[in-house]
C-alpha cells in the first residue's frame, strides 16, 4: 500500500517535471528570477518579508517588462549555505534563470558568489549585510545595506551626544564583528572609550550574565547588535535587570529594533536610539503608500528586509527597461551600476565602483505613536557609502 | 554584591533547566524511553500559555496550569496512538521516531503560529528587580525559583512515597511481574508519560520569558535537556536537579567571569563530570 502510494507520487513528480520543462520552451520571452531566501528556520521572517515585497511590487507594476514576462521561482534555503549553493546551481543550470536574488544571511550570499561569477548571472543581494559580500563576485549587486553603514553613523552620533563610556554587546559572527569593528573605530576616534567588549554566542539562551557584566561597568550606553529575533529577548532582560532605569542608553544599528518585532517587545524598547536605513515610520509619501499597500496585502507592517526585497526587484525591472529586455548578465550588471531611484526608505543609488548600495542612514528613537511602537527618525546622514570598502 | 546576583541568576537558570528537563528524566530514566521530542511538548505548553495570555487576556498564573494540562493531554493522546508501540523497540527506533516528531512539530507550529518569536506579556508585578542584601534580584526569576523548588519537592515525594510512585518503579523494573501483581502497567506508563509531557509544557511556559519562544525551540534546547539528564543520571529526580543547578550556576558564572570562554563552561562541566562518573552524578552503575 505504502509502496503503491509512493510510486504514484513519483509518477506525479515526473509528470509535473514534464509540465515545467515545456514552459522552458518559450524561454526567450521570459526573464526568470531565482529567489533564494530562508522561508523556514530561525531566519524565516527575512524570507517572508522579501517574498511579500517582491509579490507586492509585481502586483503593482505588472509582470511584463520591456516585452518580457517576469517569472519568479521561489526557493527556500532555510538559511543553510549548502542549500543555497545547491539551489543556486539548480536554478542556473536546470531552470536557466537570468538573475539569482534574495540571500537572507551572509554565508548564503557568499556560497552563491562563485556560481554567479562562473555563470555570469547577476546576484542581487536583498538582505545579507556583511561588507565583503559584493567583493566576492563582479556580478553581485546589493539593495539591502551593510552593517558598517549604520554602525559608523551611530558611532559618530554617540560621540556628538556626550556618550563617553560604552559597553558593547554583539553576537559573535561576521555581521556582529563587522558592526563592532565599524562602531569601535568611529567611537574611539572621536574620543569615546569602550570599557567592556562582550561577544555573545549566536545560540545564546540567556543574556543575564552578559547584562550583569555590562551593568557593573557602569557605562553611559550599551552598543548592541544581535540578530533580529533575539532583540526582543535582549530588551526584556535589559529592563528586567533595571538597566533602563539606571540611565544606561541602548544604541546600535537598527537590526535590533526591526519593525517586524518592535511591537512585541513592549515598552522596554521605548527610548532606544538606533541608526538604520529604514523605518516603517519614514515620513515620505512614497513610504506611506508602500506601508499602506503592504499592510493591506499581508496584514502587518514591512520591515527593513521587505524594503530590501522591494528595491531589489525594482532594480531588476529598471535594468531590464534600460537594456531593452536584454537579459544577459553583463548587460544587466552594466545597467544596474550607477542606477539611482527614490525608494520607500528615501533616495538610494548603486555605487558603480563597488555595486553596493548608497543610501541615507537615519537616526531614530523608539516612540509610541497611536498606541504602537515605531522607530521615529530625528536625524540623518545623507548618501552613506559602505565604509567597509572606502577604507581600502 | 554582584556575586549574590550571579548566584541567584544561576540558580534561577538552573531551576528552569530542571523543570524543562525533569519530564525527560522521567520518561528516559524511569520508563527507559528515549524521547527526543521532549522539547516539542515544552514548546506546545509555551505556545498555549502565550496564546492564552497575549490573545485571550488570561492572567499568567491561570494560564500556567493550562499549559501543563494541554501538553499532558497531547502527550496522552500521542502515547496511546504512537509511543506505546515503541516501548519494546530498540533505542535507535525510538530516537528516529521522536526526532521525526520534532521536525513535524517545528513545521506545524511554524505553519500555524508563524516563525517569529513570541513574547509573553507578563503582569507588571513580575517585572523588574528588587533589592535584597545589596544584590539585584529579578522578580520573575524569584518566582521561577519558588515554583520550581515546590515542584521538585512534590515530585520527589510522589515518586518515593506514594503508591503510584512504587507502582511505577515496579512497572519499570519488571513489567511482567508487576502486571502479575495486578498493576495495570500500560495505564501506569500512559499516566507517567502524560505527566512528563505536562511538566515539559509547564517548563516551556515558564521559560518563554527568559529563553524566548519560537518554532525552533525543541531543536535549540534539545542539547540542554540531554546535558542535564546525562550529567544528573536518569534514575532519580535528585540527580537531574543537582545537575541543573550545577550547570545553571556554572553557565551563568562562566559567562560573567570568563566571557571569552563563556559558552564552553557548560560543556566543560559536563565532560569533567562524565569522566569522573560516566553514568552521571546519581546514575545506577549496574546496567539494566
Amino acid at each position: 500500500m505504502l509502496i503503491g502510494r509512493r510510486t504514484l507520487l513519483h509518477a506525479a513528480c515526473i509528470a509535473f517535471a514534464g509540465a515545467t520543462t515545456s514552459t522552458v520552451a518559450h524561454a526567450e520571452d521570459t526573464v526568470k528570477i531565482g529567489l533564494i531566501v530562508p522561508m523556514t528556520s530561525g531566519q524565516a521572517s527575512t524570507g517572508k518579508q522579501i517574498d511579500n515585497a517582491v509579490k507586492l511590487y509585481m502586483k503593482q507594476n505588472g509582470s511584463t517588462v520591456a516585452g518580457k514576462k517576469i517569472e519568479v521561482i521561489l526557493k527556500d534555503d532555510a538559511a543553510v549555505p549548502d542549500n543555497t549553493k545547491r539551489l543556486a546551481q539548480e536554478l542556473i543550470v536546470n531552470d536557466k534563470v537570468n538573475v539569482i536574488a534574495g540571500f537572507g544571511i551572509t554565508p548564503a550570499a557568499l556560497a552563491a558568489a562563485p556560481l554567479a561569477t562562473q555563470a555570469k548571472v547577476p546576484e542581487v543581494v536583498m538582505a545579507a549585510g556583511t561588507s565583503i559580500i559584493t567583493e566576492r563576485s563582479p556580478y553581485i549587486v546589493r539593495t539591502s545595506f551593510t552593517l558598517p553603514q549604520s554602525s559608523t553613523v551611530i558611532g559618530d552620533w554617540a560621540v556628538k551626544n556626550g556618550i563617553k563610556k560604552v559597553v558593547t554587546l554583539t553576537s559573535d559572527y561576521a555581521p556582529g564583528n563587522d558592526a563592532l569593528a565599524a562602531f569601535k573605530e568611529r567611537f574611539t576616534a572621536g574620543g569615546g572609550q569602550i570599557v567592556e567588549e562582550v561577544k555573545v554566542p549566536l545560540a545564546n539562551p540567556d543574556f543575564a550574565p552578559f547584562l550583569q557584566r555590562a551593568k557593573d561597568s557602569k557605562p553611559d550606553a550599551m552598543f548592541v547588535f544581535v540578530p533580529a529575533g533575539q532583540g526582543g529577548n535582549f530588551m526584556k532582560q535589559f529592563a528586567e535587570r533595571g538597566l533602563d532605569k539606571s540611565g544606561i542608553k541602548v544604541i546600535g544599528p537598527g537590526d535590533v529594533m526591526d519593525d517586524d518585532l518592535l511591537n512585541s517587545m513592549g515598552d522596554a524598547a521605548i527610548g532606544v536610539v538606533t541608526a538604520h536605513i529604514y523605518s516603517a515610520a519614514h515620513p515620505s509619501e512614497k513610504n506611506k503608500a508602500f506601508v499602506a499597500a503592504y499592510k493591506k496585502e499581508f496584514g502587518q507592517r514591512p520591515g527593513f528586509m521587505a524594503v530590501g526585497g522591494y528595491d531589489g526587484i525594482h532594480l531588476i525591472y529598471e535594468a531590464l527597461k534600460k537594456t531593452g529586455g536584454k537579459a544577459d548578465g553583463d548587460s544587466l550588471i552594466a545597467a544596474m551600476k550607477g542606477m539611482a531611484w527614490e525608494s520607500p526608505r528615501g533616495p538610494i543609488s548603486i555605487d558603480p565602483d563597488t555595486r553596493d548600495i548608497v543610501q541615507n542612514v537615519y537616526i531614530r528613537k523608539v516612540e509610541k505613536v497611536d498606541g504602537e511602537l515605531y522607530n521615529v527618525e530625528f536625524d540623518k546622514v545623507d548618501a552613506v557609502k559602505d565604509p567597509g570598502k572606502t577604507k581600502k | 554584591m554582584t556575586l549574590l546576583t550571579i548566584l541567584f541568576d544561576g540558580v534561577a537558570y538552573g531551576m528552569l533547566l530542571f523543570v524543562l528537563a525533569c519530564g525527560l528524566a522521567v520518561t528516559l530514566g524511569l520508563m527507559n524511553f528515549v524521547n527526543l521530542a521532549h522539547g516539542a511538548f515544552a514548546m506546545a505548553g509555551g505556545y498555549v500559555c502565550a496564546v492564552l495570555v497575549n490573545r485571550a487576556g488570561w492572567p499568567f498564573f491561570a494560564a500556567l496550569p493550562l499549559a501543563f494540562l494541554a501538553s499532558a493531554a497531547i502527550g496522552a493522546v500521542l502515547e496511546r496512538l504512537l509511543y506505546r508501540h515503541l516501548y519494546t523497540r530498540s533505542h535507535l527506533d525510538q530516537v528516529l521516531f521522536s526526532v521525526g516528531l520534532v521536525f513535524m512539530s517545528v513545521a506545524a507550529v511554524d505553519y500555524i503560529m508563524g516563525s517569529s518569536r513570541v513574547f509573553m506579556q507578563l503582569p507588571e508585578a513580575l517585572q523588574g528587580q528588587i533589592d535584597l542584601f545589596g544584590g539585584g534580584i529579578g522578580r520573575y526569576r524569584l518566582i521561577i525559583i519558588v515554583i520550581c523548588g515546590l515542584l521538585t519537592i512534590g515530585l520527589q515525594l510522589t515518586l518515593a512515597k506514594t503508591r503510584f510512585g512504587s507502582r511505577l518503579r515496579a512497572a519499570v523494573d519488571d513489567p511482567r511481574v508487576a502486571s502479575g501483581l495486578g498493576i495495570n502497567v500500560p495505564q501506569v506508563f500512559a499516566l507517567t508519560f502524560a505527566f512528563g509531557c505536562g511538566l515539559a509544557g509547564f517548563g516551556g511556559a515558564l521559560s518563554a520569558e527568559i529563553l524566548g519562544l519560537d518554532p525552533y525551540f525543541p531543536l535549540k534546547f534539545m542539547i540542554y535537556f540531554l546535558i542535564v539528564v546525562t550529567v544528573g543520571g536518569s534514575s532519580s529526580i535528585t540527580g537531574p536537579f543537582l545537575a541543573s543547578l550545577l550547570l545553571g550556576i556554572g553557565d551563568v558564572a562562566g559567562k560573567y567571569y570568563l566571557p571569552k570562554l563563556g559558552p564552553f563552561v557548560i560543556y566543560t562541566i559536563m565532560i569533567v563530570i562524565l569522566i569522573w562518573r560516566p553514568n552521571g552524578l546519581f546514575g545506577r552503575t549496574a546496567a539494566r
